[in-house]
């Protein structure tokens, strides 16, 4: 199969192509037959993608299974994956498959929820393999239009304005991503990614109205995506969409936001960012470092008081994202391996988390956390689980989300001991949110009458929950065959972004400036 | 073997926490105790057999990235043997009593919530994750032991869930211990950057290098091996309650007392002691670090005394005592006698596990009454607890015959080692005071709790003391094995911990030599006495379980302190139950008065040096109030402010172009994008050529 990256992205598209056209009906029948299909669908998807894992090369560094060929326009199809992307492509079909069991119980429009659903996959895992520039750029603001959707139709109360904000924050970022894309056509004569990997971006300083850019070209190219990805990710500042768009998302769209989505902008940080833009990196580098830093304790003491279920966990997962960019940009190879890790093992965990809510959303209609309490003597199954993702979470050793924190922090260590300070004080503050939040819900007596009947989880929940479980656990206890697929690739990254910057500085245009930002 | 004493929790663990339908709830209590028991035998069988040398057993690959490298393993060397024994036996016992205290708990409604099978799996979780960490080869792992027990304790200090009080304790208990997570996890990253590894050996060997090593942290340039002890020590100060971060072990009382006895007197809360020893080698080439953790382990074994002195619930007086023992056990470990350190460890573990169990007998047979002033003239209604808890008294306060150095309760021993290597290494400096007016205070508040439960007159509920009851045999034969140990463990082992220089480093495995000449005339300088010094450690960093530099006498020198210092102890602990005798046999009105006349201080002490008030005002609100200023200003009136500004600018421009669509942002999204892309498609076919 030479194709195979093609079918598993586009099997989902196919799939919701044949529910548009050939499903007609909205009765029950009907209803049940477009969630098989979107579950047969996404779980053939997800065992075509385990092909796509058989066959990957980890000691290979470069693009593996690349298709080419002609497309619209005079412009190029090309897909691959390396080490840095294909676990994210194992992230997304298996998350998929959770995701539609997890609608099973969606009454309203099943057939276009379904569609867009299946049309978002294919979307992002085009993201993940494209390697031309206008693909990638086609697949990455075409997700967000699906997502849209979920949020706007299937949504709570305020949903026009999480789409408002939501829209207002990823249209500033792609304006200036597009711009920049067009410089690099310019500069470098094709949107070929690979190419643009080797050709080596101008980095003599320049003046733009005024302002003194160290680095040049490439600072400013840089800059541009780096808004894009920042308001992805979403890093702090811009992180004020991402519980809007949390509360109002169903609880599908929420776990797919969270697991795979958020990661869109890591990904773009680590295929763009880091290895064409080196110098404009060491120069914005810092800076990055302390965002993330202030990401972390800020969103952390914010989700400290939050009183909504779902705003506490978006909050804390801007700042688990805050140990993704730290990670990217300490630029070493502890720092972006635990940052890839620390994304994969963020998407299961608060996928699960924001899962677990749904739960119980679902029996209470309410994510007030003042209307909880006692949990834990009606729903034993729950409180285990519940608690399990918390301590992942909370970065316990033996979970998933242990050694993303762990190795982050110690790469970042290596680069400045202060924003290592900062960051680590994180563990500290996780464990007071998330242990508050568990005790406040799950914990103490079952005094509230409304809860008195509450069942605990149903087979199919349990059955949801299941997988995350194994992974949660196996990604912390034996990490060694994720990490042996990512290592080589980290480690040819890494090399490669030293010599460059290393060659940069031989330049002797920018070491003073580099220092004086350090 | 060695690994089937480290997994055999672990199954245990799994099979109580998820099989226990299968096994029915008897079944499982009996697989979880046998596993232990038989994980116990084999810990003797090693701790016995194994010689001094060190071995490792790799398990599984663990985490890689790049030069990090870590393993799941097992590092066996005597400072692992000492706490296998230590961990399981006490386990073992611990398994064992809960059958009898766990029969029936009034928290939980018996028949329809098995709170039983959950308890056992608990326990042997916990016993699975310390041992972790004793048997950890590499500071990763050790870590993860180290939160594995955080994790146990935060679930069986909460294990009554329906208690609000007893959920905020778990809930402090963890995230207290994170904040010296915090420390030990900086401290592991600190290592990796200047070592290049986290494996014991590799740090151990670089230990001399660190130590001439400067590196910039934070705003100052500092010493290597001085900041990583720091570090390090942060964390063993939240694992075993040191001053500062010691609110957390009194609140944890609400857990069980079987728990209290296992993880909060003789296991968890000495990992921060096991800790340091095992870091001995790169402790040696950190004097500043050692010298903090001497003042605080004094600090911490004097404040806990005195507080200790006034608590009226009968497991708060053993929890502060515990704290104050730690600390005696640090201040060992900081003057550079780490085996002594290891000593009181493991004495320490005996005796109060079985004040612990005791105390968990006299709350069983007075139905989970815990206040003191409740109890009284208890001795013939619970001869056996009495005489246990007799026993364990006689132990802590260090009962022996003087000067002998050896022959008297295991506490007699290790105590009375702490205290004269406190004094040789400083002649009488701020640590040896402070733990001799601990000593008398340990005396104080231990008898005055024998006195206040076993002696004068039946006090409180008359109902429930008619029916105050001798405990089953179950209970009692735990009592029984740990009174041998309390009784024993200090003669036996005194020459392995505290003999002679050659005799303690054999015993850790390492060679010894002869010292240098100047070596020789220096001591002979400091302490005339100690003039003979014949033998030093030979050994480099690393290669026996503990490490002590040539020039660190303090072991040889403890035995040649004058002989005022080596009676204190025994004169503090009997003007401590003198005092006791005063004031709760002879004249109980004493205290009463006492406490009126001296009331601010007597309040001070009650409400323990008002920790808990100042950190709430300190570090808890205000963690809130930032917080919600973040939230509602930052995020809300800056963040959100300022783009709402720019959209009031930007949006109305857009919707224009979108003309009169009338399908709101979506659709305004789209269009924008599809604009982009004729954009990005247009410059192409403009500048195709260039291809």
């Amino acid at each position: 199969m030479d194709n195979l990256l093609s079918i598993t992205t586009f099997l989902p598209a196919l799939a919701a192509l044949i529910l548009g056209v050939f499903l007609k009906g909205g009765d029950a029948a009907a209803d049940r037959n477009a969630k098989w299909l979107a579950l047969i669908a996404t779980g053939a998807t997800f065992l075509i993608s385990l092909f796509i894992l058989a066959q990957f090369d980890p000691a290979n560094t470069g693009f593996q299974m690349v298709e080419e060929g002609e497309w619209l326009l005079g412009l190029r199809y090309k897909m691959g994956v390396d080490g840095i992307s294909v676990l994210f492509v194992l992230l997304t079909t298996f998350i998929m498959p959770l995701v539609i069991a997890a609608s099973w119980e969606v009454k309203e429009r099943v057939k276009e929820y379904m569609i867009a659903f299946l049309v978002l996959e294919t979307l992002m895992l085009g993201v993940f393999m494209a390697l031309d520039l206008v693909l990638f750029y086609l697949f990455f603001e075409g997700g967000l239009i699906p997502m849209f959707l979920i949020i706007g139709i299937w949504g709570g109360k305020n949903r026009i304005y999480a789409a408002f904000k939501f829209f207002l924050y990823t249209f500033l970022g792609s304006i200036l991503m597009l711009v920049a894309m067009v410089a690099m056509y310019a500069d470098a004569g094709t949107t070929d990614i690979p190419q643009l990997l080797a050709h080596e971006f101008g980095h003599g300083d320049v003046t733009v109205l005024g302002i003194h850019v160290v680095g040049g070209l490439q600072t400013l190219l840089f800059l541009a995506f780096f808004a894009s990805f920042a308001v992805k990710m979403p890093m702090w500042p811009v992180h004020t969409w991402l519980p809007d768009a949390h509360v109002q998302a169903p609880t599908a769209g929420s776990v797919v936001l969270a697991s795979i989505l958020l990661k869109l902008g890591g990904y773009g940080f680590l295929r763009f960012n880091l290895p064409m833009f080196p110098v404009g990196s060491e120069v914005v580098g810092p800076v990055i470092l302390w965002m993330s830093a202030i990401a972390i304790v800020y969103t952390s003491l914010v989700a400290l008081v939050q009183e909504d279920m779902k705003k506490l966990i978006a909050y804390s997962s801007v700042a688990h994202m805050g140990y993704v960019t730290m990670g990217i940009f300490a630029a070493n190879q502890q720092g972006i391996d635990g940052a890839i890790f620390q994304m994969l093992s963020h998407g299961f965990i608060s996928g699960a988390l924001f899962l677990c809510v749904g739960v119980i959303y679902d029996r209470m209609h309410t994510r007030e956390i003042d209307a909880y309490g006692g949990l834990v003597n009606r729903m034993p199954a729950y409180a285990t689980i519940f608690l399990l993702f918390t301590m992942a979470n909370v970065g316990l050793p033996g979970t998933s989300g242990f050694i993303g924190e762990f190795l982050t922090l110690m790469g970042v260590f290596q680069v400045n001991t202060w924003i290592a300070v900062v960051a680590t004080t994180g563990v500290i503050l996780s464990a007071a949110y998330a242990l508050w939040l568990y005790r406040r819900v799950v914990m103490g007596d079952l005094v509230k009458e409304a809860l008195r009947s509450i069942s605990d989880m149903s087979r199919r929940e349990r059955a949801i929950f299941a997988p995350l479980v194994v992974m949660t656990i196996w990604m912390g206890v034996y990490p060694a065959p994720i990490l042996d697929r990512i290592g080589p690739s980290v480690e040819a990254l890494v090399e490669t972004y030293d010599d460059r910057v290393a060659a940069a500085e031989l330049d002797g245009q920018r070491v003073a400036a580099a220092e004086d930002t350090n | 073997m060695e690994s089937i004493i480290l997994f055999s929790p672990l199954v245990g663990a799994l099979i109580a926490g998820f099989l226990w339908r299968l096994t029915g709830i008897r079944g499982a209590q009996w697989i979880t105790t046998g596993l232990l028991f038989l994980a116990c035998a084999f810990s003797w069988i090693v701790f016995f057999s194994h010689g001094p040398d060190t071995q490792h057993i790799q398990v599984l690959r663990w985490i890689e990235s790049g030069t990090l490298s870590t393993d799941w393993s097992i590092r066996l060397d005597r400072l692992t043997s000492i706490m296998l024994v230590v961990i399981t036996t006490v386990s073992a016992l611990v398994h064992l009593y809960s059958f009898g205290y766990m029969a029936h708990d009034d928290n939980f409604r018996e028949g329809e919530e098995s709170y039983k099978p959950r308890f056992f799996a608990y326990l042997s979780f916990f016993t699975f994750a310390m041992l972790m960490l004793v048997t950890a080869d590499n500071l990763v792992q050790l870590f993860f032991g180290w939160e594995g027990v955080g994790l146990a304790s935060y679930l069986l200090i909460g294990f009554y869930y329906r208690k609000p009080s007893a959920n905020a304790a778990a809930m402090k208990a963890f995230i207290v211990n994170r904040v010296g997570d915090f420390g030990l996890a900086l401290g592991i990253f600190a290592i990796f950057f200047l070592v290049d590894s986290v494996r014991f050996d590799d740090v151990f060997a670089a230990a001399p290098q660190l130590a001439e090593t400067q590196v910039s942290f934070l705003f100052a340039q500092v010493n290597a091996a001085e900041l990583i002890a720091v570090l390090l020590f942060i964390g063993a100060m939240g694992k075993s309650a040191q001053l500062f971060l010691h609110t957390w072990l009194p609140d944890a009382m609400e857990g069980p007392t079987p728990v209290s006895a296992l993880i909060h007197a003789a296991t968890m809360v000495t990992a921060g002691v096991f800790l340091v020893c095992r870091m001995s080698p790169l402790m040696e080439f950190a004097p500043g670090a050692l010298t903090f953790v001497t003042v605080l382990g004094a600090s911490t074994a004097f404040f806990a005394a005195t507080v200790g002195l006034v608590q009226n619930d009968i497991k708060r007086v053993i929890a502060y005592s515990t704290c104050s023992q730690l600390g005696y056990m640090f201040v060992a470990a900081g003057v550079g006698v780490y085996s002594v350190a290891m000593f009181h460890l493991f004495t320490h573990a005996f005796f109060k596990a079985m004040l612990f169990l005791g105390a968990g007998s006299v709350i069983h047979g007075m139905h989970h009454e815990q206040d003191m002033r409740n109890y009284g003239g208890l001795r013939h209604k619970m001869p056996y607890t009495f005489w246990a808890m007799m026993i364990g008294t006689l132990a802590i306060t260090g009962v022996g015959i003087p000067l002998t150095g050896w022959i008297g309760f295991a506490g007699f021993a290790s105590k009375d080692a702490v205290i004269e290597s406190a004094y040789a290494a400083s002649a009488g400096g701020y640590a040896f005071w402070m733990l001799v007016i601990a000593a008398l205070f340990t005396s104080f508040y231990s008898w005055r709790l024998i006195f206040m439960t076993f002696f004068g007159e039946a006090r409180g509920d008359k109902h429930t003391h008619d029916h105050a009851h001798e405990s089953p045999t179950v209970m009692l034969i735990p009592l029984g094995a740990l009174a041998v140990g309390a009784v024993f463990a200090g003669a036996i082992w005194y020459s392995s911990f505290f003999g002679h220089t050659n005799e303690v480093v054999r015993f850790f495995g390492g060679e010894y030599t002869e010292p240098s000449e100047e070596l020789v005339e220096a001591v002979a300088e400091r302490s005339p006495k100690a003039s003979e010094l014949h033998y030093v450690m030979g050994s480099a960093p690393g290669e026996a379980a503990i490490y002590i530099r040539p020039e660190n006498t303090i072991l040889h020198e403890a035995h040649y302190v004058p002989v005022w210092v080596k009676l204190s102890p025994f004169i503090a602990m009997l003007i401590g139950l003198g005092t006791a005798y005063l004031f709760y046999i002879v004249n109980p009105a004493l205290p009463r008065q006492l406490a009126q006349s001296q009331r601010p201080l007597y309040l001070f002490l009650l409400n323990k040096w008002y920790f808990d008030e100042i950190y709430d005002f300190l570090f808890v609100q205000p963690a809130k109030s930032v917080g919600r200023v973040f939230w509602r200003r930052g995020d809300g009136n800056v963040i959100d402010g300022t783009i709402n500004g720019i959209a009031l600018g930007i949006v109305p421009f857009f919707t224009r172009l979108a003309g009169r669509a009338q399908s709101g942002y979506i659709f305004t999204y789209a269009f924008a994008m599809v604009i982009g892309i004729a954009v990005l498609i247009t410059w192409m076919t403009l500048f195709g050529g260039a291809e």
